[in-house]
């Protein structure tokens, strides 16, 4: 029933808003009567799907920015094709259903030609048919599961081989870690993450005695239980290691309860894949010094592309403290992608930028050159970076080049032997075993 | 390389490469040399306060007090060259670090260093390392850390392979004494040994286990405590307003978003103006945020749900649009990112009791909590504005034709446990986020806190909120947190089913109204 409430709050304002800007046009109109046909004609506009209230406005209004960032910059240098790219922003509130209203709405209504957005995977999942169905584009950034391979989504943040992966390699051989904590908060990401994960250590020769997997519920906030759980577990006499999926909110309670324990990155370190810059801000992280995350991105990473950004980002939110995280170096390169596609095919439509995004290469801010695949994922470098006392990282390891993300995971048994090819054989789910198109999935 | 002078000069220099692997090899030299500045030298790199400059490879030490000397003389030098940077460091070598210093301070004048080397003896159990802590268990008159100098010397022995078996039983019996979670962990850790010590080790890790699995009783039940005080907290307000007056609140969790944000402003004005108030931030904000949050609450009593009284559906669907109106206006001020509240000192860190550990802020939280309650009880019970509102809410005419203004009445006590609300947002901000989502994740469990307990009755909410606590860090352990949630939320509902009107509840002409 709230859910039908919100969605008639939602609708009435938008009555209200288009009543507004058809009376703005209309006044435009008068003065310079060709104005709103040429606006449509210069024009290329581009849909920004991002939660602007909600749980997941914290993560979500941060990227919204970002592309609004990117499409100034762009439009700096004259746009794409001769045109000014347009942002249309809409505001799907957090809410799961009104994510797949909303990407309706940009694009039969204002007709963009490609779509930024989502963080969550349950967004991604809903906004999914919608897309296939009207045929448009969807760039991803937020690292997530895998399992999934669409002609229509293009994926640029990182997948488990990108992140989670190289990360439990990092704790085995650098800190040789023997047993393992995979702490989550109990939905699909760190389900299908520890998963995998608990896979990847068992073919590793680690026994089933030495993980200790665990979930909390969203925003869980009284950590007690749990982090004195995993002091237990870390007393065991063998070096313990906390592999985490907590998502962001959560994880501010999480680390003052493990620095109120006293529990040390030295003693038991606490490696994580959904806190970055962004989540830090909100804490005082002295007592968590050492503590790890695995990003294929960090602000504190100096090459001359990332001091550039994060320069110009920070003009233009005119903010000198503002951060910059992962998932905006995911849509700086998804944008940047786009771009060429479409300046490579000079058109916008969405079939044929589609087909010339596999291949396109544009550089990321940690120095390297990123590819669009044929299963629609990027290369990326993995960095380990530990956390300083002012809330930024320092990589302290990095994959010797970049790594080609995997849509279905190695380590399960379901997707092992399948490969996402919209190249060579227009199939998310190509099984390699029975060569044929359809194995796990859609 | 340039040309250096000696060894000792040679093995500072390596500080200079940018190589955690370089780094790793200095540190082992530079404490093995036995030069006056090692301890300087490694204690800096501790803090961070080692820097050094990759194109001269020298490396300057920054002192606590603001100076800077040159590693390898201890000469002073005025600056630091502009391109020094601070020597890195990953786990790995923090735990070198902390061995190495371990080593070097064990015979310093400070006693805390003494403790802290010794204890960090005890998790490396460096060998080389025994005559030190032999000669500096024989000179130490401290009794704590004679002990841990004990305890040090017997992790070594433990670990020392040509040891005597009796020397080794002597040092099991020692660790086994400390009885705690890292002598868990070292006896475990033991690997090969003659089979009289593993026989003697594994008798040492049961006692200390069923030991430690009664001291976790006594955990669970310190942690439920400590839940339901922050249940009691949360849901304090809310027997007010919905258990006294009847209000259906869904702003409620907004009230104590407020609160939090109110200390966040509070600090960032100390912080900018009087750092050196820090440490009395939360006192400061705890009234301010009980005015703002009172305020606002008397604000919508007199423009929303004053309109709304005997309207339960109508209230709760205006008091939910309102929180969602409340948070967005203070996500637009203040953005939708978290905000930093410091934890003053005294709320941060940890003591340990027996072998549980108490956090001071839960500990603190927890005080603050009863003391809320009691003064609570104490306005209801002795003050005239208390007694007006039992007049009003028990019989709202009688009071009215007994000269109460009821109206300011309702105001006033909306108001005061919006007030309240307001206060656990204080206290709230140092165990969770500050963002625009805090109320959210409250407003649930306050409901079901103030409905078991019984409504209407600040008791039956106490009782309540400490049982609801305990029963779920009982269950926690057992069940994980996600099913300890659900058996809590089905374990109500079969209560309620059992006793619709909760714990404690009101009985006589009131239950009609």
């Amino acid at each position: 029933m709230l859910t039908q409430l919100t969605h008639g709050i939602a609708t009435m304002t938008r009555r209200r808003a288009l009543a507004a800007t058809a009376g703005l046009v209309l006044g435009l109109a008068a003065s310079s009567p060709f104005a709103p046909a040429q606006a449509a004609d210069d024009t290329i506009k581009v849909g920004i799907l991002h939660s602007l209230s909600g749980t997941m406005a914290i993560s979500e209004t941060t990227l919204k920015d970002t592309i609004l960032f990117l499409i100034d910059e762009q439009n700096k240098k004259g746009g794409v094709l001769g045109k000014k790219l347009e942002p249309v922003v809409v505001d799907p509130a957090s809410n799961w259903p009104l994510f797949a209203e909303k990407a309706r709405e940009l694009i039969t209504k204002d007709k963009v030609a490609v779509v930024f957005g989502c963080w969550t995977s349950v967004s991604r999942k809903s906004v999914l048919p919608v897309f296939k169905e009207l045929n448009n584009i969807l760039f991803y950034p937020v690292q997530y599961e895998g399992e999934e391979s669409e002609r229509n989504v293009f994926y640029t943040g990182a997948a488990p081989n990108q992140q989670a992966i190289p990360a439990v390699d990092y704790l085995m051989k650098e800190e040789k870690v023997k047993r393992w904590v995979l702490a989550g908060t109990d939905y699909v990401y760190p389900r299908t993450t520890n998963k995998i994960l608990e896979a990847y250590l068992k073919s590793k020769g680690v026994a089933q005695d030495d993980i200790m997997i665990n979930y909390t519920p969203f925003g869980h906030s009284d950590w007690q239980t749990i982090v004195a759980d995993i002091k237990k577990f870390g007393s065991a006499g063998k070096k313990t290691a906390v592999v985490s999926t907590i998502n962001g909110d959560a994880n501010v309670p999480f680390y003052k309860e493990l620095g109120n324990q006293g529990i040390k990155a030295t003693d038991i370190p606490v490696v994580a894949f959904s806190v970055g810059e962004e989540e830090l801000a909100g804490i005082d992280t002295k007592p968590l010094l050492g503590h790890l995350a695995a990003w294929n991105y960090f602000e504190s990473i100096k090459t001359p592309a990332n001091e550039k950004f994060i320069k110009e980002w920070q003009a233009y939110t005119k903010n000198p403290k503002r951060v910059t995280n992962d998932p905006m170096e995911a849509h700086y390169i998804g944008f940047n992608m786009w771009v060429k596609a479409v300046e490579k095919v000079k058109s916008t439509d969405p079939d044929k930028v589609i087909d010339a995004l596999p291949g396109i290469e544009a550089p990321n801010l940690t120095g390297g050159v990123s590819k669009m695949l044929p299963n629609h994922h990027i290369t990326k470098p993995v960095f380990i970076g530990e956390i300083k006392g002012n809330g930024q990282f320092d990589v302290v390891w990095k994959t010797p080049g970049l790594v080609a993300g995997d849509a279905w995971s190695k380590e399960l048994e379901g997707s092992k032997d399948l490969i996402g090819d919209w190249v060579g054989k227009k199939c998310g789910n190509y099984n390699t075993k029975t060569n044929k198109c359809g194995g796990q999935g859609s | 390389m340039p040309a250096l002078a000696g060894p000792f000069e040679d093995s500072v220099a390596k500080f200079a490469n940018d190589e955690f692997s370089d780094t790793e090899a200095a540190i082992g030299e530079v404490a093995a040399s036995g030069n006056a500045l090692a301890p300087r030298i490694i204690g800096a790199l501790q803090d961070g306060r080692l820097s050094a400059d990759p194109d001269s490879k020298k490396v300057f030490i920054t002192q606590t007090d603001g100076k800077i000397v040159d590693a390898t003389t201890g000469a002073a030098v005025d600056k630091l060259p502009d391109n020094a940077a601070a020597v890195r460091l990953n786990n790995r070598l923090r735990r070198t670090v902390e061995a190495a210093l371990g080593g070097l301070t064990l015979l310093s004048s400070d006693p805390a260093k003494r403790l802290a080397a010794a204890q960090s003896v005890f998790k490396s159990h460096e060998e080389n390392l025994l005559p030190t802590v032999e000669s500096a268990l024989a000179k130490e008159s401290v009794k704590p850390i004679k002990q841990a100098f004990a305890e040090a010397r017997a992790a070594i022995i433990l670990f020392k392979s040509d040891a005597s078996d009796s020397d080794k039983l002597d040092a099991v019996a020692v660790v086994k004494a400390r009885g705690d979670q890292e002598a868990l962990a070292l006896l475990t850790g033991l690997g090969d040994q003659p089979p009289l010590v593993a026989k003697a080790a594994a008798s040492a890790v049961s006692s200390i286990q069923s030991n430690l699995a009664m001291w976790s009783m006594v955990q669970n039940a310190w942690y439920g405590l400590s839940l339901g005080s922050v249940l009691l907290l949360a849901a304090i307000g809310l027997a007010i307003t919905f258990g006294v007056m009847g209000v259906i609140n869904m702003a409620h969790g907004e009230m104590v978003m407020i609160g939090a944000y109110t200390t966040f402003v509070v600090q960032e004005v100390i912080r900018t103006r009087y750092p050196a108030l820090f440490d009395y931030s939360l006192l400061i904000a705890v009234p301010l945020a009980f005015l703002v949050a009172g305020l606002i609450g008397v604000v919508i009593e007199r423009t929303i749900i004053r309109f709304l009284y005997g309207r339960p559906l109508e209230t709760l669907l205006a008091t939910w649009g309102l929180s969602l109106v409340l948070q967005q206006a203070v996500r637009t001020a203040f953005g939708p990112t978290n905000r930093e509240v410091g934890n003053p000192s005294w709320m941060s860190g940890a003591f340990e009791l027996g072998q549980i550990t108490i956090t001071y802020n839960r500990l603190w939280i927890l005080c603050f909590t009863l003391a809320v309650f009691a003064i609570l009880l104490a306005m209801l019970r002795y003050t005239a504005l208390g007694l007006e509102m039992r007049a009003v809410t028990q019989n709202r005419r009688m009071a009215a034709s007994m000269g109460i203004a009821t109206s300011r009445v309702d105001a006033l006590t909306f108001g005061l446990g919006s007030g309240i609300a307001g206060i656990a947002g204080v206290a709230l901000s140092q165990i969770d986020n500050v963002s625009p989502n805090l109320g959210q994740s409250y407003i649930i469990d306050s409901f079901m806190v103030v409905v078991f307990g019984g409504v209407g009755n600040l008791w039956g909410t106490l009782v309540g909120a400490f049982t609801l606590g305990i029963a779920n860090k009982f269950l926690e352990p057992v069940a994980g947190a996600v099913l300890g949630k659900i058996a809590i939320l089905v374990l109500i509902i079969l209560f309620i089913q059992k006793r619709p009107r909760g714990l404690f509840a009101l009985k006589g002409r009131a239950v009609e109204a």
